[in-house]
Protein backbone atom coordinates (compact mmCIF):
# COMPACT_ATOMS: atom_id res chain seq x y z
CA UNK A 1 0.00 0.00 0.00
CA UNK A 2 2.91 2.53 -0.78
CA UNK A 3 0.90 3.91 -3.34
CA UNK A 4 -1.92 4.96 -1.22
CA UNK A 5 -0.93 8.56 -2.08
CA UNK A 6 -1.12 8.16 -5.34
CA UNK A 7 -4.78 7.91 -5.40
CA UNK A 8 -7.72 9.79 -5.53
CA UNK A 9 -10.28 9.89 -3.41
CA UNK A 10 -12.63 7.90 -4.49
CA UNK A 11 -10.54 5.22 -4.66
CA UNK A 12 -9.55 5.53 -1.12
CA UNK A 13 -12.61 5.16 -0.47
CA UNK A 14 -13.01 2.61 -1.99
CA UNK A 15 -10.14 0.63 -0.38
CA UNK A 16 -11.64 1.45 3.12
CA UNK A 17 -15.20 0.48 2.61
CA UNK A 18 -13.58 -2.80 1.01
CA UNK A 19 -11.36 -3.25 4.23
CA UNK A 20 -8.28 -3.60 2.31
CA UNK A 21 -7.08 0.17 4.47
CA UNK A 22 -7.80 1.90 7.31
CA UNK A 23 -8.27 5.87 7.20
CA UNK A 24 -5.70 6.06 10.21
CA UNK A 25 -3.02 4.01 7.54
CA UNK A 26 -4.09 6.35 5.01
CA UNK A 27 -3.80 9.51 6.79
CA UNK A 28 -0.14 7.95 8.03
CA UNK A 29 0.50 7.48 3.97
CA UNK A 30 0.39 11.39 3.78
CA UNK A 31 1.59 12.89 6.83
CA UNK A 32 4.86 10.87 5.79
CA UNK A 33 4.55 12.03 2.82
CA UNK A 34 4.65 15.64 3.84
CA UNK A 35 7.47 14.62 6.01
CA UNK A 36 9.61 13.35 3.00
CA UNK A 37 8.68 16.03 0.19
CA UNK A 38 7.40 19.09 2.28
CA UNK A 39 11.04 20.67 3.16
CA UNK A 40 11.66 20.98 -0.75
CA UNK A 41 7.92 22.25 -1.35
CA UNK A 42 6.77 24.03 1.71
CA UNK A 43 2.73 23.21 0.77
CA UNK A 44 1.96 23.52 4.63
CA UNK A 45 2.42 26.27 7.46
CA UNK A 46 1.65 23.56 9.65
CA UNK A 47 0.98 19.91 10.32
CA UNK A 48 -1.69 18.20 12.92
CA UNK A 49 -0.50 15.01 13.06
CA UNK A 50 -2.06 14.30 16.66
CA UNK A 51 -5.57 16.00 15.46
CA UNK A 52 -5.23 14.10 11.74
CA UNK A 53 -4.37 10.78 12.90
CA UNK A 54 -7.58 11.28 16.18
CA UNK A 55 -9.57 12.03 13.45
CA UNK A 56 -8.90 9.34 10.86
CA UNK A 57 -8.94 6.74 14.19
CA UNK A 58 -12.72 8.26 15.02
CA UNK A 59 -13.83 7.66 11.35
CA UNK A 60 -12.37 4.12 11.27
CA UNK A 61 -14.21 3.07 14.29
CA UNK A 62 -17.37 4.42 12.98
CA UNK A 63 -17.08 2.56 10.33
CA UNK A 64 -16.03 -0.79 12.25
CA UNK A 65 -19.49 0.15 14.39
CA UNK A 66 -21.25 -0.38 11.17
CA UNK A 67 -21.80 3.42 11.35
CA UNK A 68 -23.46 4.70 7.30
CA UNK A 69 -20.55 6.87 6.28
CA UNK A 70 -20.83 9.78 3.61
CA UNK A 71 -18.58 9.16 0.57
CA UNK A 72 -15.23 11.16 1.94
CA UNK A 73 -14.98 10.19 5.24
CA UNK A 74 -11.61 9.01 6.09
CA UNK A 75 -10.04 10.81 3.18
CA UNK A 76 -7.46 13.84 4.60
CA UNK A 77 -7.38 16.62 3.30
CA UNK A 78 -5.08 19.74 3.14
CA UNK A 79 -7.05 23.43 4.39
CA UNK A 80 -6.04 26.97 3.36
CA UNK A 81 -4.65 28.67 5.82
CA UNK A 82 -7.36 31.51 5.52
CA UNK A 83 -10.54 29.52 7.19
CA UNK A 84 -10.92 28.71 11.27
CA UNK A 85 -10.39 25.28 12.70
CA UNK A 86 -10.63 25.43 16.17
CA UNK A 87 -7.28 24.88 18.32
CA UNK A 88 -5.60 24.86 15.07
CA UNK A 89 -2.90 27.58 14.48
CA UNK A 90 -4.12 29.74 11.46
CA UNK A 91 -2.61 32.58 10.31
CA UNK A 92 -3.53 33.66 6.80
CA UNK A 93 -0.08 33.61 5.72
CA UNK A 94 0.65 36.90 8.54
CA UNK A 95 3.13 37.68 11.24
CA UNK A 96 -0.07 39.43 12.77
CA UNK A 97 -2.03 36.36 13.77
CA UNK A 98 1.33 34.00 14.46
CA UNK A 99 0.44 31.74 17.05
CA UNK A 100 -3.15 32.54 17.08
CA UNK A 101 -5.57 29.32 17.78
CA UNK A 102 -9.17 30.20 16.74
CA UNK A 103 -11.77 29.28 18.86
CA UNK A 104 -14.14 27.81 16.86
CA UNK A 105 -14.32 26.50 13.48
CA UNK A 106 -15.03 27.82 9.94
CA UNK A 107 -19.03 26.38 8.81
CA UNK A 108 -17.08 25.02 5.89
CA UNK A 109 -14.70 23.18 8.38
CA UNK A 110 -17.64 22.38 10.62
CA UNK A 111 -19.28 20.36 7.12
CA UNK A 112 -15.60 18.84 6.64
CA UNK A 113 -15.35 17.21 9.87
CA UNK A 114 -18.87 16.34 9.93
CA UNK A 115 -18.42 14.27 6.79
CA UNK A 116 -15.40 12.79 8.15
CA UNK A 117 -12.99 14.59 6.02
CA UNK A 118 -9.33 13.86 7.94
CA UNK A 119 -7.85 17.53 7.75
CA UNK A 120 -3.83 17.03 7.68
CA UNK A 121 -2.94 21.06 7.97
CA UNK A 122 -2.97 24.07 7.26
CA UNK A 123 -1.72 25.47 3.97
CA UNK A 124 0.71 28.15 2.61
CA UNK A 125 -0.89 31.60 0.97
CA UNK A 126 0.08 34.89 0.24
CA UNK A 127 -0.44 36.84 3.24
CA UNK A 128 -4.54 37.34 3.68
CA UNK A 129 -4.98 36.08 0.41
CA UNK A 130 -3.40 39.60 -1.14
CA UNK A 131 -1.50 37.50 -4.19
CA UNK A 132 -0.88 35.32 -7.06
CA UNK A 133 2.40 33.19 -6.18
CA UNK A 134 2.30 32.90 -2.30
CA UNK A 135 5.58 35.48 -2.46
CA UNK A 136 3.60 37.25 -0.28
CA UNK A 137 3.35 34.87 2.54
CA UNK A 138 5.09 35.63 5.45
CA UNK A 139 6.48 32.29 6.53
CA UNK A 140 8.40 31.94 2.84
CA UNK A 141 7.41 31.07 -0.66
CA UNK A 142 5.58 27.46 -1.52
CA UNK A 143 7.83 25.40 -4.32
CA UNK A 144 5.07 24.15 -7.75
CA UNK A 145 5.77 20.29 -7.82
CA UNK A 146 6.43 20.52 -11.09
CA UNK A 147 9.60 23.04 -11.10
CA UNK A 148 10.78 23.70 -7.90
CA UNK A 149 12.20 26.89 -9.40
CA UNK A 150 8.15 28.28 -9.80
CA UNK A 151 5.75 29.89 -7.93
CA UNK A 152 2.26 27.45 -7.63
CA UNK A 153 0.01 30.52 -7.98
CA UNK A 154 -1.57 31.87 -5.66
CA UNK A 155 -3.40 32.95 -3.11
CA UNK A 156 -4.11 29.64 -2.48
CA UNK A 157 -0.77 27.77 -3.99
CA UNK A 158 0.15 25.76 -0.77
CA UNK A 159 -3.29 23.80 -1.25
CA UNK A 160 -2.94 23.56 -5.14
CA UNK A 161 1.09 22.29 -4.41
CA UNK A 162 0.37 19.74 -1.67
CA UNK A 163 -2.26 18.21 -4.66
CA UNK A 164 0.22 17.92 -6.98
CA UNK A 165 3.14 17.42 -4.57
CA UNK A 166 0.61 14.47 -3.98
CA UNK A 167 0.66 15.48 -0.19
CA UNK A 168 -3.21 15.56 0.06
CA UNK A 169 -5.71 14.36 -2.42
CA UNK A 170 -8.47 17.11 -1.41
CA UNK A 171 -7.79 20.89 -0.48
CA UNK A 172 -9.76 23.86 0.10
CA UNK A 173 -8.88 26.91 -1.43
CA UNK A 174 -10.67 30.40 -1.24
CA UNK A 175 -10.95 32.66 -4.24
CA UNK A 176 -11.46 36.23 -4.47
CA UNK A 177 -9.87 37.01 -7.51
CA UNK A 178 -8.56 33.86 -8.98
CA UNK A 179 -6.81 32.08 -5.92
CA UNK A 180 -8.32 28.82 -6.59
CA UNK A 181 -8.28 28.61 -10.35
CA UNK A 182 -5.08 30.21 -11.19
CA UNK A 183 -2.95 27.69 -8.51
CA UNK A 184 -5.22 25.02 -9.93
CA UNK A 185 -3.95 26.09 -13.49
CA UNK A 186 0.09 25.96 -12.33
CA UNK A 187 0.22 22.68 -10.94
CA UNK A 188 -2.15 20.65 -13.29
CA UNK A 189 -5.16 20.07 -11.01
CA UNK A 190 -8.70 20.86 -10.59
CA UNK A 191 -10.10 24.45 -8.68
CA UNK A 192 -13.52 25.05 -8.76
CA UNK A 193 -14.76 28.64 -7.41
CA UNK A 194 -18.37 27.79 -6.57
CA UNK A 195 -21.31 30.65 -7.48
CA UNK A 196 -20.89 33.19 -4.85
CA UNK A 197 -23.12 32.74 -1.81
CA UNK A 198 -22.83 28.92 -2.72
CA UNK A 199 -20.61 28.27 -0.15
CA UNK A 200 -20.28 29.91 3.23
CA UNK A 201 -17.66 32.07 4.47
CA UNK A 202 -18.29 31.99 8.46
CA UNK A 203 -14.94 31.55 9.92
CA UNK A 204 -13.10 32.71 6.14
CA UNK A 205 -10.47 35.46 7.42
CA UNK A 206 -12.38 38.15 4.83
CA UNK A 207 -10.48 39.85 2.10
CA UNK A 208 -13.04 41.33 0.15
CA UNK A 209 -16.45 39.99 1.51
CA UNK A 210 -18.45 40.79 -1.51
CA UNK A 211 -16.46 38.76 -3.40
CA UNK A 212 -14.80 35.84 -1.41
CA UNK A 213 -15.70 32.59 -2.03
CA UNK A 214 -14.83 28.79 -0.70
CA UNK A 215 -14.47 25.69 -2.55
CA UNK A 216 -12.67 22.35 -3.63
CA UNK A 217 -9.61 21.30 -5.15
CA UNK A 218 -8.11 18.08 -6.22
CA UNK A 219 -6.61 15.77 -8.85
CA UNK A 220 -9.48 14.81 -10.74
CA UNK A 221 -13.16 16.53 -11.57
CA UNK A 222 -15.30 13.75 -9.69
CA UNK A 223 -13.00 14.09 -6.31
CA UNK A 224 -13.49 17.96 -6.95
CA UNK A 225 -17.19 17.39 -6.87
CA UNK A 226 -17.56 15.61 -3.61
CA UNK A 227 -16.04 17.91 -2.04
CA UNK A 228 -17.88 20.75 -3.21
CA UNK A 229 -21.02 18.72 -1.73
CA UNK A 230 -19.75 18.45 1.39
CA UNK A 231 -18.77 22.06 2.10
CA UNK A 232 -21.94 23.39 -0.07
CA UNK A 233 -25.05 24.94 0.55
CA UNK A 234 -27.28 27.51 3.23
CA UNK A 235 -25.54 28.74 6.14
CA UNK A 236 -27.59 31.17 8.20
CA UNK A 237 -24.17 32.16 9.83
CA UNK A 238 -23.21 33.91 6.91
CA UNK A 239 -25.67 36.81 5.77
CA UNK A 240 -25.09 36.39 1.82
CA UNK A 241 -25.87 32.86 1.72
CA UNK A 242 -27.69 31.45 -1.01
CA UNK A 243 -30.61 29.60 0.43
CA UNK A 244 -31.44 26.94 -2.57
CA UNK A 245 -30.60 23.56 -2.84
CA UNK A 246 -26.52 22.69 -3.88
CA UNK A 247 -26.73 22.62 -7.98
CA UNK A 248 -26.51 18.40 -8.66
CA UNK A 249 -22.15 18.47 -9.33
CA UNK A 250 -21.35 15.31 -7.98
CA UNK A 251 -23.94 13.80 -11.31
CA UNK A 252 -22.98 15.89 -13.09
CA UNK A 253 -19.43 15.21 -12.80
CA UNK A 254 -20.25 11.39 -13.10
CA UNK A 255 -22.23 11.92 -16.53
CA UNK A 256 -19.26 13.66 -18.66
CA UNK A 257 -21.07 14.73 -21.56
CA UNK A 258 -20.91 17.56 -23.38
CA UNK A 259 -23.55 16.42 -26.26
CA UNK A 260 -25.28 19.74 -27.43
CA UNK A 261 -23.98 21.78 -24.54
CA UNK A 262 -23.04 25.63 -26.17
CA UNK A 263 -20.03 26.28 -25.30
CA UNK A 264 -18.67 30.47 -25.86
CA UNK A 265 -14.99 31.18 -26.14
CA UNK A 266 -14.80 34.81 -25.21
CA UNK A 267 -12.94 36.73 -27.92
CA UNK A 268 -11.45 39.29 -25.10
CA UNK A 269 -9.74 36.81 -22.94
CA UNK A 270 -6.50 35.66 -25.78
CA UNK A 271 -4.19 37.44 -27.71
CA UNK A 272 -1.37 39.65 -27.05
CA UNK A 273 0.21 38.49 -23.61
CA UNK A 274 -0.89 34.97 -23.91
CA UNK A 275 2.01 32.54 -23.98
CA UNK A 276 1.52 30.17 -27.40
CA UNK A 277 1.69 27.45 -25.59
CA UNK A 278 -1.38 28.42 -23.28
CA UNK A 279 -3.27 29.46 -26.50
CA UNK A 280 -2.71 26.29 -28.09
CA UNK A 281 -3.84 23.71 -25.88
CA UNK A 282 -6.70 25.86 -24.81
CA UNK A 283 -7.86 25.12 -28.62
CA UNK A 284 -6.75 22.34 -28.35
CA UNK A 285 -9.17 21.72 -25.47
CA UNK A 286 -12.17 23.30 -27.42
CA UNK A 287 -11.60 21.22 -30.39
CA UNK A 288 -11.81 18.47 -28.33
CA UNK A 289 -15.17 19.47 -26.99
CA UNK A 290 -16.41 20.20 -30.52
CA UNK A 291 -15.41 16.43 -31.25
CA UNK A 292 -17.50 15.82 -28.47
CA UNK A 293 -20.19 17.02 -29.69
CA UNK A 294 -20.65 20.76 -28.05
CA UNK A 295 -21.46 23.33 -29.90
CA UNK A 296 -18.87 26.37 -29.82
CA UNK A 297 -19.07 29.59 -30.94
CA UNK A 298 -17.14 32.73 -30.41
CA UNK A 299 -18.82 35.48 -27.83
CA UNK A 300 -17.69 39.16 -26.83
CA UNK A 301 -17.63 40.43 -23.47
CA UNK A 302 -16.44 43.89 -24.41
CA UNK A 303 -16.29 45.35 -20.37
CA UNK A 304 -14.07 42.12 -19.40
CA UNK A 305 -11.07 44.44 -20.20
CA UNK A 306 -12.09 46.59 -17.34
CA UNK A 307 -12.65 44.02 -14.71
CA UNK A 308 -8.96 44.14 -14.00
CA UNK A 309 -8.69 47.81 -13.13
CA UNK A 310 -12.29 47.82 -11.08
CA UNK A 311 -11.26 44.82 -9.41
CA UNK A 312 -8.33 46.24 -8.26
CA UNK A 313 -10.32 49.53 -6.41
CA UNK A 314 -12.91 47.29 -4.97
CA UNK A 315 -10.92 44.16 -3.58
CA UNK A 316 -8.75 47.34 -1.72
CA UNK A 317 -11.21 49.49 -0.39
CA UNK A 318 -12.75 46.18 1.07
CA UNK A 319 -9.77 45.00 2.17
CA UNK A 320 -8.99 48.44 4.27
CA UNK A 321 -12.00 47.77 5.96
CA UNK A 322 -12.02 44.58 6.60
CA UNK A 323 -8.06 44.92 7.71
CA UNK A 324 -9.05 47.42 10.09
CA UNK A 325 -10.35 44.83 12.68
CA UNK A 326 -6.47 43.97 13.00
CA UNK A 327 -5.71 46.55 15.44
CA UNK A 328 -3.48 45.28 18.15
CA UNK A 329 -6.64 44.57 21.03
CA UNK A 330 -8.56 41.84 21.27
CA UNK A 331 -6.42 38.97 19.36
CA UNK A 332 -2.83 38.82 17.46
CA UNK A 333 0.25 40.77 17.63
CA UNK A 334 0.62 43.64 19.78
CA UNK A 335 3.77 45.90 19.40
CA UNK A 336 4.67 48.81 21.62
CA UNK A 337 2.80 47.96 24.64
CA UNK A 338 5.55 49.48 26.73
CA UNK A 339 2.86 51.58 29.09
CA UNK A 340 3.50 55.20 27.77
CA UNK A 341 2.57 54.52 23.81
CA UNK A 342 -0.98 55.47 23.45
CA UNK A 343 -3.84 52.87 21.62
CA UNK A 344 -3.51 54.48 18.63
CA UNK A 345 0.05 54.58 18.65
CA UNK A 346 0.49 50.65 19.44
CA UNK A 347 -2.06 50.07 16.79
CA UNK A 348 0.47 51.70 14.05
CA UNK A 349 3.23 50.01 15.26
CA UNK A 350 1.95 46.34 15.46
CA UNK A 351 0.36 47.20 11.87
CA UNK A 352 3.30 48.34 10.57
CA UNK A 353 5.39 45.35 12.08
CA UNK A 354 2.70 42.90 11.33
CA UNK A 355 1.51 43.50 7.90
CA UNK A 356 3.99 42.73 4.43
CA UNK A 357 4.39 44.93 1.52
CA UNK A 358 1.26 43.98 -0.69
CA UNK A 359 -1.23 43.89 2.47
CA UNK A 360 0.00 47.80 2.60
CA UNK A 361 0.04 48.40 -0.75
CA UNK A 362 -3.76 46.92 -0.81
CA UNK A 363 -4.63 49.05 2.38
CA UNK A 364 -3.57 52.04 0.98
CA UNK A 365 -4.89 51.76 -2.22
CA UNK A 366 -8.26 51.15 -0.65
CA UNK A 367 -7.44 54.05 1.96
CA UNK A 368 -7.28 56.16 -1.41
CA UNK A 369 -10.16 54.79 -3.15
CA UNK A 370 -12.80 55.49 -0.64
CA UNK A 371 -11.11 58.92 0.74
CA UNK A 372 -13.49 61.44 0.08
CA UNK A 373 -13.11 63.59 -3.00
CA UNK A 374 -12.36 60.62 -5.10
CA UNK A 375 -15.20 58.07 -3.99
CA UNK A 376 -16.71 58.74 -6.65
CA UNK A 377 -14.25 58.77 -9.32
CA UNK A 378 -12.64 55.28 -8.29
CA UNK A 379 -14.71 52.87 -6.52
CA UNK A 380 -18.32 54.27 -7.32
CA UNK A 381 -16.98 53.79 -11.11
CA UNK A 382 -15.61 50.79 -10.41
CA UNK A 383 -19.44 49.44 -9.03
CA UNK A 384 -20.82 50.72 -12.25
CA UNK A 385 -18.03 48.50 -14.23
CA UNK A 386 -18.83 45.54 -11.96
CA UNK A 387 -22.34 46.08 -13.53
CA UNK A 388 -21.56 46.49 -17.06
CA UNK A 389 -19.31 43.25 -15.88
CA UNK A 390 -22.40 41.50 -15.25
CA UNK A 391 -24.22 42.67 -17.76
CA UNK A 392 -22.07 41.15 -20.24
CA UNK A 393 -22.07 37.65 -18.39
CA UNK A 394 -25.80 37.76 -18.99
CA UNK A 395 -26.05 38.80 -22.73
CA UNK A 396 -23.52 35.90 -23.11
CA UNK A 397 -25.75 33.28 -21.19
CA UNK A 398 -28.52 34.32 -23.45
CA UNK A 399 -26.57 32.45 -26.30
CA UNK A 400 -24.75 29.92 -25.01
CA UNK A 401 -24.76 27.33 -21.85
CA UNK A 402 -20.52 28.27 -20.23
CA UNK A 403 -18.12 30.81 -21.24
CA UNK A 404 -14.20 29.54 -21.58
CA UNK A 405 -11.41 30.86 -21.68
CA UNK A 406 -7.66 29.94 -20.59
CA UNK A 407 -7.35 30.24 -16.93
CA UNK A 408 -4.45 32.03 -16.92
CA UNK A 409 -2.14 34.04 -19.50
CA UNK A 410 0.92 32.23 -18.68
CA UNK A 411 2.15 29.42 -17.30
CA UNK A 412 3.70 29.37 -13.66
CA UNK A 413 6.53 31.66 -13.52
CA UNK A 414 10.00 31.88 -12.09
CA UNK A 415 10.12 32.48 -8.23
CA UNK A 416 11.26 36.03 -7.74
CA UNK A 417 10.65 37.14 -10.99
CA UNK A 418 7.30 39.64 -10.86
CA UNK A 419 7.81 40.42 -7.15
CA UNK A 420 8.64 43.78 -7.68
CA UNK A 421 6.13 44.72 -10.49
CA UNK A 422 2.72 44.59 -9.02
CA UNK A 423 0.81 45.16 -11.91
CA UNK A 424 2.53 42.88 -13.75
CA UNK A 425 1.77 40.42 -10.74
CA UNK A 426 -1.97 41.72 -11.33
CA UNK A 427 -2.27 40.40 -14.64
CA UNK A 428 -1.88 37.20 -13.81
CA UNK A 429 -5.51 37.06 -13.00
CA UNK A 430 -7.16 39.01 -15.96
CA UNK A 431 -9.25 35.49 -17.15
CA UNK A 432 -10.57 35.07 -13.73
CA UNK A 433 -11.58 38.42 -12.40
CA UNK A 434 -14.74 38.82 -14.14
CA UNK A 435 -16.53 35.89 -12.31
CA UNK A 436 -15.84 36.97 -9.11
CA UNK A 437 -17.22 40.38 -9.64
CA UNK A 438 -20.36 39.01 -11.57
CA UNK A 439 -20.19 36.23 -8.55
CA UNK A 440 -20.96 33.46 -10.94
CA UNK A 441 -19.45 29.95 -10.88
CA UNK A 442 -16.30 29.22 -12.52
CA UNK A 443 -13.44 26.25 -12.91
CA UNK A 444 -10.03 25.66 -14.22
CA UNK A 445 -8.91 21.99 -15.38
CA UNK A 446 -6.07 20.33 -16.49
CA UNK A 447 -5.61 21.01 -20.57
CA UNK A 448 -2.25 19.77 -21.41
CA UNK A 449 1.33 21.31 -21.07
CA UNK A 450 2.52 24.24 -22.70
CA UNK A 451 5.42 23.09 -25.16
CA UNK A 452 7.54 26.21 -24.00
CA UNK A 453 8.62 25.36 -20.48
CA UNK A 454 6.31 21.76 -20.29
CA UNK A 455 4.30 23.24 -17.09
CA UNK A 456 0.67 22.71 -16.86
CA UNK A 457 -1.96 24.95 -18.57
CA UNK A 458 -5.52 25.27 -17.18
CA UNK A 459 -8.96 25.22 -19.03
CA UNK A 460 -11.63 27.87 -17.68
CA UNK A 461 -15.00 27.40 -17.76
CA UNK A 462 -17.66 29.82 -16.11
CA UNK A 463 -21.31 28.84 -15.85
CA UNK A 464 -23.92 31.06 -14.62
CA UNK A 465 -24.93 31.40 -10.99
CA UNK A 466 -25.85 28.26 -9.50
CA UNK A 467 -25.34 26.20 -12.53
CA UNK A 468 -22.05 25.27 -11.18
CA UNK A 469 -22.74 21.71 -12.16
CA UNK A 470 -22.19 22.56 -15.63
CA UNK A 471 -19.18 23.26 -14.82
CA UNK A 472 -18.64 19.86 -13.64
CA UNK A 473 -20.15 18.76 -17.06
CA UNK A 474 -17.21 19.92 -18.79
CA UNK A 475 -14.72 19.60 -16.42
CA UNK A 476 -15.52 15.79 -16.77
CA UNK A 477 -15.51 15.42 -20.31
CA UNK A 478 -12.52 16.83 -21.05
CA UNK A 479 -10.68 14.90 -18.14
CA UNK A 480 -12.25 11.62 -19.85
CA UNK A 481 -11.25 12.52 -23.22
CA UNK A 482 -7.78 13.69 -22.03
CA UNK A 483 -7.01 10.81 -19.73
CA UNK A 484 -8.08 8.67 -23.21
CA UNK A 485 -4.88 10.36 -25.17
CA UNK A 486 -2.82 10.77 -21.82
CA UNK A 487 -3.11 7.45 -20.10
CA UNK A 488 -4.15 8.99 -17.05
CA UNK A 489 -4.85 12.76 -15.44
CA UNK A 490 -2.52 15.04 -16.31
CA UNK A 491 -1.03 15.06 -12.87
CA UNK A 492 0.34 11.82 -14.01
CA UNK A 493 3.19 13.24 -16.27
CA UNK A 494 4.36 15.08 -13.43
CA UNK A 495 7.90 14.94 -12.42
CA UNK A 496 8.88 12.89 -9.33
CA UNK A 497 9.92 14.55 -6.51
CA UNK A 498 12.90 13.84 -4.62
CA UNK A 499 12.21 12.18 -1.71
CA UNK A 500 14.26 13.46 1.76
CA UNK A 501 14.16 11.96 5.28
CA UNK B 1 2.84 64.89 -12.43
CA UNK B 2 2.48 61.81 -9.97
CA UNK B 3 -1.24 61.23 -9.60
CA UNK B 4 -0.14 60.51 -6.08
CA UNK B 5 2.70 61.95 -4.03
CA UNK B 6 4.47 61.03 -1.44
CA UNK B 7 3.24 63.28 1.22
CA UNK B 8 0.02 61.91 0.35
CA UNK B 9 0.62 58.82 0.87
CA UNK B 10 2.39 59.39 4.08
CA UNK B 11 -1.22 61.02 5.10
CA UNK B 12 -3.15 57.71 3.76
CA UNK B 13 -0.72 55.92 5.90
CA UNK B 14 -1.84 57.52 9.18
CA UNK B 15 -5.81 57.17 7.96
CA UNK B 16 -5.07 53.29 8.18
CA UNK B 17 -2.82 53.08 11.18
CA UNK B 18 0.57 52.33 9.74
CA UNK B 19 3.91 53.76 10.98
CA UNK B 20 5.70 53.65 7.45
CA UNK B 21 9.10 53.87 7.64
CA UNK B 22 11.28 56.35 5.45
CA UNK B 23 12.54 53.30 2.73
CA UNK B 24 8.80 52.29 2.80
CA UNK B 25 7.59 55.59 2.11
CA UNK B 26 10.10 56.07 -1.02
CA UNK B 27 9.46 52.46 -2.11
CA UNK B 28 5.34 52.33 -1.90
CA UNK B 29 4.52 56.40 -3.33
CA UNK B 30 6.08 55.01 -6.87
CA UNK B 31 4.03 51.89 -6.83
CA UNK B 32 0.65 53.51 -6.12
CA UNK B 33 1.11 55.98 -8.67
CA UNK B 34 1.60 53.02 -11.04
CA UNK B 35 -1.07 51.03 -9.92
CA UNK B 36 -3.39 54.30 -9.74
CA UNK B 37 -2.85 54.82 -13.19
CA UNK B 38 -4.07 51.25 -14.17
CA UNK B 39 -7.18 51.25 -11.97
CA UNK B 40 -7.83 54.84 -13.49
CA UNK B 41 -9.02 53.08 -16.76
CA UNK B 42 -12.29 52.47 -15.00
CA UNK B 43 -13.17 56.13 -15.67
CA UNK B 44 -12.88 55.48 -19.81
CA UNK B 45 -16.30 53.91 -19.42
CA UNK B 46 -19.10 55.95 -20.29
CA UNK B 47 -21.64 54.78 -17.38
CA UNK B 48 -23.22 57.85 -16.12
CA UNK B 49 -26.65 56.20 -16.47
CA UNK B 50 -25.70 52.80 -14.98
CA UNK B 51 -26.58 51.88 -11.47
CA UNK B 52 -23.79 50.28 -9.40
CA UNK B 53 -23.48 47.37 -7.68
CA UNK B 54 -21.58 46.68 -4.37
CA UNK B 55 -22.47 42.95 -4.37
CA UNK B 56 -22.92 39.95 -7.22
CA UNK B 57 -26.64 38.82 -5.27
CA UNK B 58 -29.63 40.95 -4.27
CA UNK B 59 -29.08 41.29 -0.59
CA UNK B 60 -31.73 41.62 1.61
CA UNK B 61 -30.98 41.84 5.32
CA UNK B 62 -31.00 38.33 7.44
CA UNK B 63 -32.40 37.76 10.68
CA UNK B 64 -32.15 35.07 12.61
CA UNK B 65 -35.17 34.37 16.12
CA UNK B 66 -34.51 36.06 18.67
CA UNK B 67 -33.35 33.61 21.04
CA UNK B 68 -30.26 32.58 23.08
CA UNK B 69 -27.71 30.16 21.44
CA UNK B 70 -24.64 28.91 22.72
CA UNK B 71 -21.84 31.62 21.95
CA UNK B 72 -18.10 31.47 23.14
CA UNK B 73 -17.10 31.72 26.34
CA UNK B 74 -15.47 34.28 28.34
CA UNK B 75 -12.21 31.97 28.05
CA UNK B 76 -12.63 31.43 24.55
CA UNK B 77 -13.22 35.48 23.87
CA UNK B 78 -9.86 35.92 25.44
CA UNK B 79 -7.70 33.19 24.56
CA UNK B 80 -5.99 35.17 21.98
CA UNK B 81 -5.81 38.54 23.70
CA UNK B 82 -2.86 39.88 23.82
CA UNK B 83 -3.60 41.40 26.90
CA UNK B 84 -6.46 40.25 29.68
CA UNK B 85 -7.26 41.11 32.94
CA UNK B 86 -10.03 40.68 35.04
CA UNK B 87 -11.73 39.02 32.33
CA UNK B 88 -11.45 41.86 29.94
CA UNK B 89 -9.33 43.00 27.06
CA UNK B 90 -6.51 45.06 28.52
CA UNK B 91 -5.69 47.90 26.09
CA UNK B 92 -2.95 50.83 25.73
CA UNK B 93 -4.45 54.09 26.98
CA UNK B 94 -6.91 55.77 24.41
CA UNK B 95 -6.14 59.40 25.58
CA UNK B 96 -3.55 61.20 24.92
CA UNK B 97 -0.50 62.61 27.27
CA UNK B 98 -2.45 66.32 27.81
CA UNK B 99 -5.85 65.00 28.34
Amino acid sequence: MTELIRKTAVELSELMASGQTSSVEIAQAHLDRIGAVDGEVHAFLHVDTEGALAQAAAVDAKRAAGEKLGPLAGVPLALKDVLTQEGVPTTAGSKILEGWKPPYDATVVQRLKAAGVVILGKTNMDEFAMGSSTENSAYGTTHNPWDLGRIPGGSGGGSSAALAAYEAPLAIGTDTGGSIRQPGAFTGTVGVKPTYGGTSRYGLIALASSLDTPGPCARTTLDAALLHEVIAGHDPLDSTSIDQPVPAVVEAARRADVAGLRIGVVKELGGEGYQPGVEARFHEAVELLTKLGAEVVEVSCPHFQYALPAYYLILPSEASSNLAKFDAMRYGLRVGDDGANSAEKVMSLTREAGFGAEVKRRIMLGTHALSSGYYDAYYGQAQKVRTLIAQDFTKAYEQVDVLVSPATPTTAFAIGDRVDDPIAMYKNDLCTIPSNLAGNAAASFPCGLADEDGLPVGFHVMAPVMRDELLYQVGSALEAALADQWGGVLMTKAPELEVTR
Amino acid sequence: MPSITREEVAHLARLARIELTDDELDHLAPQLDQIIGLVGQVSEVAADDIPPTSHALPLTNVMREDVNVPCLTPEQALSGAPAAEEQRFRVPRILDEEA
